[in-house]
Parts: structure tokens; C-alpha cells; sequence
């Protein structure tokens, strides 16, 4: 068998490729982009959250905020971990990322106005975010899958915590249910944005199907998000600000508007209200820690010559 | 597709890397985490440190915020030694010695367990 029978008849059966098995140069280019901007998007994901920890409303809201922050921050390092079985670095990723050259995901490139924002984006993006790595769980490349498993498992924490802010607020005072209904207004298309563009304009689907690195395309996984949230706004009394939507029995889902696909690009190529702000925010957070880098290399190399 | 960001058009796709580079400077460590007493130690990923303490602290704290393990080893990268990746035909030949397994034998039921 030659190498790339042998990988092939390994995709073929179901089975996971590993880091030291044989693979054509493009599935190992296109996990490395894959896996580093989803790295950089949790990375990036503590940002908005991050934001309102001195602020949430008591210290149990604070202290559960934070473990979220700091799952996102794991996240990140599992990712980078899965990067690094293909032959790059993490701080070559992180140093593509700072100069622009990486990008994270457009969802963190909108701002977290009010503490009902936090509540949302537990909601929503990390649904969507379930919603996709949930298939990646069964992702041909083996360290991304098993990645994927035990961020799921902590992605359900971050969910159901966002929805029972959003049931809390809902029950509360006129102006507090108000307050979620706003920040469902904005988050909602950002959101279904999450999966990307329609499978029609998606340029990378067909090959990555192939290689089963992706197991259900954009617009299916769109609609999984669609037919699973409504039911939840419907229960919290909160209307999904799409005049579209509605359910169509003959096809068993809810119908639902088009995105605004020219904000979409808008915010991909670098316009959206927090693009500069978040970018600027990670290299600071990065340069001003070189103190503490050198300052551990400093004691393990002091600690090292003693022992020798 | 969540966390995966389109190319735009106009855009390039493919970024370069090269692994020459060591920017912190940092060993990479790879990490076991034993779940529960009673089993063994079972690789879960790996990360950066700058010794070997570091590298504990950070393995706890990245593997194991929910109680996922009672002991973690933390191993540098570069000790762990494998055949090459050619070597693996040699399994799939041990596979084929079938006497080998205990299934293999045709024992009445008569003769109860065994
Ligand atoms: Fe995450
Ligand atoms: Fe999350």
C-alpha cells in the first residue's frame, strides 16, 4: 500500500489519522489554519467576557464568569497542543496572530454592552459553538477530535449558565427583561453568522467533507442552531428579531431570514466595532507579560545550574 | 462554520510557517493524568513550561480543573521515543498470529468455563 492508500483506507474506515501517519500536504495545511483560528478565537473569546467580571451583579456571578474566562483560556491551550502534532509551534501561531496574518472568529468582534450580553453569549455563541464542535468530535485528525471532546463537555457549563442568566433577567423587573431582549436584538445574527457562509459560497467545504475533517456543512449546522434556539426564546418570552422566522412543517424546521452578508464580510475583513480594540488588547496583554516569561526562564535556569 | 473564519475574497488563504523559530523559549512537556486510583496514567495533551514545577501547575491547571485526575505526570517532549512511523506494518503482522488468542481454541461447552 502506498502512503496515500494506506491514509485514504484509514478515512475510508472510519479511522482517526494520527499525528505521526503519512497525510497530503493540504489536509495538514488546512487542520493547522482550522485548529490555530479556533485557538485564537478562544483566545480572543476571553475578551468580551473578560470585560464584565469586575462587574458582574453578585460574587457568585463573579466566580462562575471566571472559571468560564479560564475554560476559555484551556481551550485554547488544548487547541494550541493539537496544533503543535502537526509540525508548528504555538508561538508562531501566536506571533502570526498578533501581526494580523491569523484571524479568530467574528463573533468577538462585537462589543458586551450590558450584563444581559453575558448571558446571551453563553446562550447563543457558545451553543453555536457546541453545535459545531460537537461534530468535530468525530473530525478525522485525532488530537483535534479528542480536543473537541473534553472542550464539549465543559462548553455545556458555559451554555446552560448563559441561559439561566437570560431565565433570571427574564423573570425580573420590566427593565431587566428589556435588557435581554436588547442583547438578543444584537447577538442573534452575529450569531447564525458563526457558521460561515452558505454552502453554495463556501470554498473550502467540498475537501474538508472529503477528509472528513467536517462532517455537516455550514447551512445544516445553521439550521440545527435555528430549530434548537427558538424553542429556548420562546420559553424565556423573548422574540428573535427576525420577521422570517417561522416554522415550516413540510420541511420539519424553522424558516428564517437571509444574513446581512455584507456586514458578514464587513467583519471578517477586519471592520467590525471591536476588530482593533481586541487585536491591540492581546499583543499589550502579551508584551507587557514579558517581565514574567523572563523572569521563570530566569529561575529555571538559576534552579538547573544549582542541581547541576 | 463556528470559529473558522472564511477566506475573503481577495485574500490570501495559505499563511507560511516554519518551526524554526523559539520565541519563549520554553520545552514542551507532554502530560499524563491518572483519572481515578486503580488505573493508569493516560496521555491528555501537552504544554509549554519553563521546568519542570511550572510544568505541573500548569498541567493541573489546564487538565484537570474538574477533578478529571488524582496524580499528573509531566514528561519533556523530546524523552518520548517512538519507532518511526514505517514501523507499524510490524503490528499489523502480529495481528495475523491468531493462535495467540485464547479464542482461537474450540473447547466444548461441557467443559465449562475456561
Ligand atoms: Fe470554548
Ligand atoms: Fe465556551
Amino acid at each position: 500500500m502506498t502512503p496515500e492508500e494506506r491514509f485514504q483506507a484509514l478515512i475510508d474506515a472510519e479511522e482517526k489519522i494520527e499525528p505521526t501517519d503519512w497525510m497530503p500536504e493540504g489536509y495538514r495545511s488546512t487542520l493547522i489554519r482550522q485548529i490555530a483560528q479556533h485557538a485564537h478565537s478562544e483566545v480572543i473569546g476571553m475578551q468580551p467576557e473578560g470585560n464584565w467580571i469586575t462587574r458582574a451583579p453578585s460574587l457568585h456571578r463573579k466566580a462562575i464568569l471566571m472559571a468560564k474566562v479560564q475554560d476559555e483560556a484551556g481551550h485554547g491551550l488544548y487547541l494550541y497542543s493539537a496544533a503543535e502534532t502537526l509540525g508548528v509551534r504555538r508561538d508562531e501561531l501566536q506571533e502570526l496572530l498578533h501581526q494580523g496574518k491569523h484571524k479568530y472568529s467574528s463573533i468577538f468582534n462585537y462589543p458586551t454592552l450590558s450584563w444581559a450580553d453575558i448571558g446571551t453569549i453563553g446562550w447563543l455563541v457558545d451553543g453555536a459553538a457546541i453545535t459545531n464542535q460537537v461534530m468535530l468530535t468525530r473530525c478525522s485528525y485525532g488530537p483535534y477530535a479528542r480536543a473537541m471532546v473534553r472542550i464539549c463537555k465543559e462548553e455545556s457549563f458555559h451554555q446552560r449558565q448563559g441561559y439561566e442568566i437570560m431565565m433570571r433577567l427574564c423573570e425580573g423587573t420590566p427593565e431587566q427583561k428589556a435588557m435581554a431582549q436588547d442583547a438578543l436584538n444584537r447577538w442573534w445574527w452575529p450569531s447564525l453568522m458563526m457558521f460561515g457562509p452558505h454552502d453554495t459560497d463556501s470554498t473550502h467545504t467540498e475537501q474538508s467533507m472529503e477528509w472528513k475533517i467536517k462532517r455537516v456543512s455550514n447551512d445544516e449546522l445553521r439550521q440545527q442552531f435555528v430549530d434548537m434556539t427558538v424553542p429556548q426564546a420562546e420559553y424565556l418570552g423573548l422574540t428573535i428579531p427576525d420577521p422570517e422566522l417561522r416554522w415550516n412543517p413540510e420541511r420539519g424546521h424553522y424558516d428564517f431570514g437571509e444574513i446581512d452578508w455584507d456586514e458578514f464580510w464587513r467583519v471578517v475583513k477586519g471592520f467590525g466595532p471591536m476588530n482593533r480594540d481586541r487585536l491591540a488588547h492581546k499583543v499589550n496583554a502579551w508584551e507587557e507579560g514579558a517581565w514574567v516569561r523572563e523572569a521563570a526562564a530566569a529561575h529555571a535556569a538559576k534552579k538547573a545550574a544549582r542541581a547541576a | 462554520m463556528t470559529y473558522e473564519v472564511p477566506v475573503a475574497p481577495g485574500e490570501k488563504a495559505e499563511i507560511e510557517t516554519s518551526t524554526d523559530r523559539d520565541l519563549d523559549g520554553w520545552p514542551m512537556w507532554e502530560v499524563f493524568v491518572r483519572a481515578r486510583r486503580g488505573i493508569s496514567h493516560v496521555h491528555v495533551g501537552s504544554l509549554h513550561a519553563p521546568d519542570p514545577e511550572t510544568a505541573l501547575e500548569n498541567a493541573r491547571d489546564v487538565y484537570t480543573r474538574r477533578g478529571e485526575g488524582v496524580s499528573v505526570w509531566v514528561v519533556p517532549s523530546v524523552e518520548i521515543h517512538a519507532f518511526e512511523p514505517e514501523a507499524a506494518e510490524e503490528y499489523v503482522e502480529a495481528n495475523e498470529k491468531v493462535y495467540r488468542l485464547a479464542t482461537s481454541y474450540d473447547i466444548p461447552e461441557e467443559v465449562g468455563h475456561m
